[in-house]
């Protein structure tokens, strides 16, 4: 098992014949992932050549789900135009909506999550590196060939993080490695993936990486505390960040006293999660649990 | 990017809220010039990004177009909690019978947009929340249908404003909305929100916080920005499209991915209270690319920074390799020739890890040492910058 992605996940890719989007899909595709289509209306009908595959080009992606039965769609539509792909994908009710792009006004990403509200969308991001079940599927542009499939669930806001953390522990391996994203609206939260994580047989511990901004990480201690009966292991990154300044994410604010990273720490702590001192040390305590 | 006042003010009367006549002034002279044009007395007030301005002597009546150059001279410069005041506003002054509070903000713990409104205004809202919560009403806006008439009244009415200003703040709670969304704003703050002795409701004081991320579509946001207070190292940085913070300490960073960089500095600030308590210089994030161009640039904005004894650069090569990573800091210092004068540590890690390694060994630079771990690298440079 693993969360949210699997074998049988058919993907479609919105902004694929984009430079991104192109060079991403053809990772996916050498990574294994069931790449079934594309989407762009000036180019409905033709397909796109990549190494090892040919992917055809539907007018939208209602169209490319009836035609492949896609579920996943992995956006990398740039900023002015990803609200209207988002909501398109809600709209046509795909599972899972991955949204990659970075630099999506905040106004369009809360329109977007609120416009998917009782429907049957997963969103994940935006600003994030997708997610990834290793050996199974790649959603997003998290490199495959770090670490193979294995029992660890990892779930973190920041993409270089995943993969430091992924790298570290590469010899375990992890059912779902899933990046949320560091924006301040975003559709997958930590207390999200915990859940999912806790419910998954294979996965028998969980990484949480936070940062800086927002409450969600004392959330999900307290989400931890009340639910999750699995290890877990915590790292945040953020202590030496000044108040008022964004740290290259758009959501990695300390405001006045709220957000910080010490906050964030306590919490986890209190709730039982060993949280460490910098990334590796995290990856020891993770092989403390499972080694 | 948080606005003055005045632009804050100015923004929010340009879709429809009213406010006092006043304007800006860089001088004595013109804010003697702005009170001349409006009645009197004026209110002369510190133009800076940071609250407790009256308590800091940084707001004053003046009741004559000389006495606000006076009042002007003296509040121009005062530095009011590290913020020197470079600009002051000169508005109408107002008798106020009643002050309320009224906002719109990004609620990012529930994902959506929130108001909040008080007929208890002034003070300020965070000791309102805690002293008085049942005074501040809390109403979530779904940003799919945000705020007309009747939202508006039922915000208005769950603050209990009272009702010979009802009409007039539920038409300010549109206006107000409409800046909002219109502007790209993550709060628009107005307190207090005054009623004057003839029953004229007014914004008489604002804040606004513009979400950068909108700036393509929001041509005119960039000339609210302060370029005078900018860092120039930051200003220097952003010009190179670098993603740059200047910080206060010895050790200057570059990593690829905003999480690894904020790492970086805890772990290098971590290492440092072992010497001395050396501390990081800046956040520099130069993505996932790291060409030879954007290491140098990179390392060019680092080199320019005084306080800088020693570079870590950190690189997980995960979409980028680490031989391309190495190959551009090997480039990048063949570009910055004789400027490269501090000693860089060097961690790589990830894809092609042995071959970029093997090109740094090869290019063996005499200010390059390479150290295979995070943890190692951080405390190699804590240590150079001792």
């Amino acid at each position: 098992m693993s969360i949210f992605l699997n074998e049988n996940s058919k993907v479609i890719v919105q902004g694929m014949t984009g430079s991104e989007g192109s060079k991403h899909t053809q990772r996916m595709l050498a990574s294994g992932t069931a790449i079934v289509g594309g989407v762009n209306p000036r180019k409905a009908g033709t397909t796109v050549d990549f190494e090892g595959a040919t992917v055809p080009v539907f007018g939208g992606v209602a169209e490319a789900m009836k035609e492949t039965g896609a579920d996943v769609s992995v956006i990398f539509v740039p900023p002015p135009f990803a609200k209207a792909a988002v909501i398109e994908a809600v709209d046509a009710q795909i599972g899972l909506a991955v949204v990659i792009t970075e630099g999506i006004p905040v106004h369009d990403s809360t329109y977007f999550w609120a416009h998917a509200q009782g429907g049957s969308t997963r969103i994940i991001g935006p600003n994030c590196p997708g997610l990834i079940s290793p050996g199974r599927s790649n959603a997003g542009i998290i490199p495959a060939n770090i670490t193979k499939q294995g029992t660890i669930g990892l779930v973190s806001k920041s993409g270089t993080l995943t993969y430091q953390m992924m790298y570290e522990l590469r010899d375990i391996g992890f059912s779902t490695a899933v990046g949320i994203g560091g924006d301040p609206v975003i559709g997958t939260t930590h207390i999200d993936c915990l859940q999912a994580f806790q419910d998954d047989p294979e996965t028998e511990a969980i990484v949480m990486i936070g940062e800086i901004g927002g409450d969600a990480e004392e959330r999900a201690a307290d989400f931890i505390k009340a639910n999750v009966t699995k290890p877990v292991v915590g790292y945040v990154a953020g202590f030496t960040a000044p108040e008022g300044k964004t740290m290259g994410h758009a959501g990695a604010i300390v405001s006045g006293s709220a957000g910080t990273a010490q906050a964030k720490q306590e919490a986890l702590e209190a709730a039982g999660v060993r949280v460490g001192k910098t990334p590796s040390e995290t990856a020891r305590l993770m092989r403390d649990i499972v080694g | 990017m948080d606005l003055f006042e005045y632009q804050a003010r100015d923004l929010l009367a340009s879709h429809g809220v009213p406010v006092l006549p006043g304007g800006v002034a860089e001088t004595p002279d013109q804010a003697e010039a702005i009170a001349r044009e409006i009645a009197t007395p004026v209110v002369v007030k510190a133009q800076v990004k940071t609250g407790g301005r009256g308590k800091a002597g940084g707001v004053k009546l003046a009741d004559n177009p000389e006495d606000a150059r006076a009042r002007a001279q003296d509040i121009l410069g005062l530095d009011i909690k590290g913020h020197i005041t470079h600009k002051v506003m000169v508005a109408q002054a107002s008798d106020i019978a009643e002050e309320y509070y009224f906002s719109y903000l990004l609620d990012r713990s529930n994902r959506t947009f929130l108001a909040m409104a008080s007929k208890e205004g002034g003070m300020e809202i965070e000791q309102l929340a805690v002293e008085r919560p049942e005074a501040l009403a809390r109403i979530p806006i779904d940003a799919t249908t945000g705020v007309d008439t009747a939202k508006a009244a039922e915000i208005v009415d769950a603050a209990n404003f009272p009702a010979e200003v009802r009409d007039q703040v539920i038409a300010i709670a549109v206006a107000l909305w409409d800046t909002f969304v219109k502007e790209d704003a993550t709060l628009v703050e107005v307190n207090p929100l005054a009623k004057a002795p003839d029953g004229t409701v007014l914004a008489l004081d604002a804040k606004v916080t513009l979400d950068a991320n909108a700036d393509f579509r929001q041509t005119g946001h960039a000339a609210l920005e302060d370029t005078a207070a900018a860092d120039p190292l930051e200003a220097a940085a952003k010009e190179k499209n670098l993603n740059y913070v200047k910080l206060d300490g010895e050790v200057g960073i570059i990593g690829n991915g905003a999480g690894l960089v904020m790492s970086t500095l805890d772990v290098v600030a971590y290492a440092g209270e072992e010497f001395g308590g050396v501390k990081p210089a800046n956040f520099l994030d130069i993505g996932g690319g790291a060409s030879a161009e954007v290491m140098a640039n990179g390392l060019h904005i680092i080199l320019g920074d005084p306080a800088v004894k020693s570079v870590f650069v950190n690189v997980f090569g995960g979409i980028t390799a680490c031989d391309a990573v190495a190959n551009g800091i090997v480039s990048a210092l063949r570009i910055l020739g004789d400027e490269a004068t501090k000693p860089l540590v060097v961690r790589l890690d990830g894809n092609n890890v042995d071959e970029g390694r093997r090109i740094l060994a090869e290019a063996n630079h005499p200010l390059v040492t390479v150290v295979d771990t995070m943890d190692g690298a951080a405390r190699r440079a804590a240590e150079l910058a001792a």
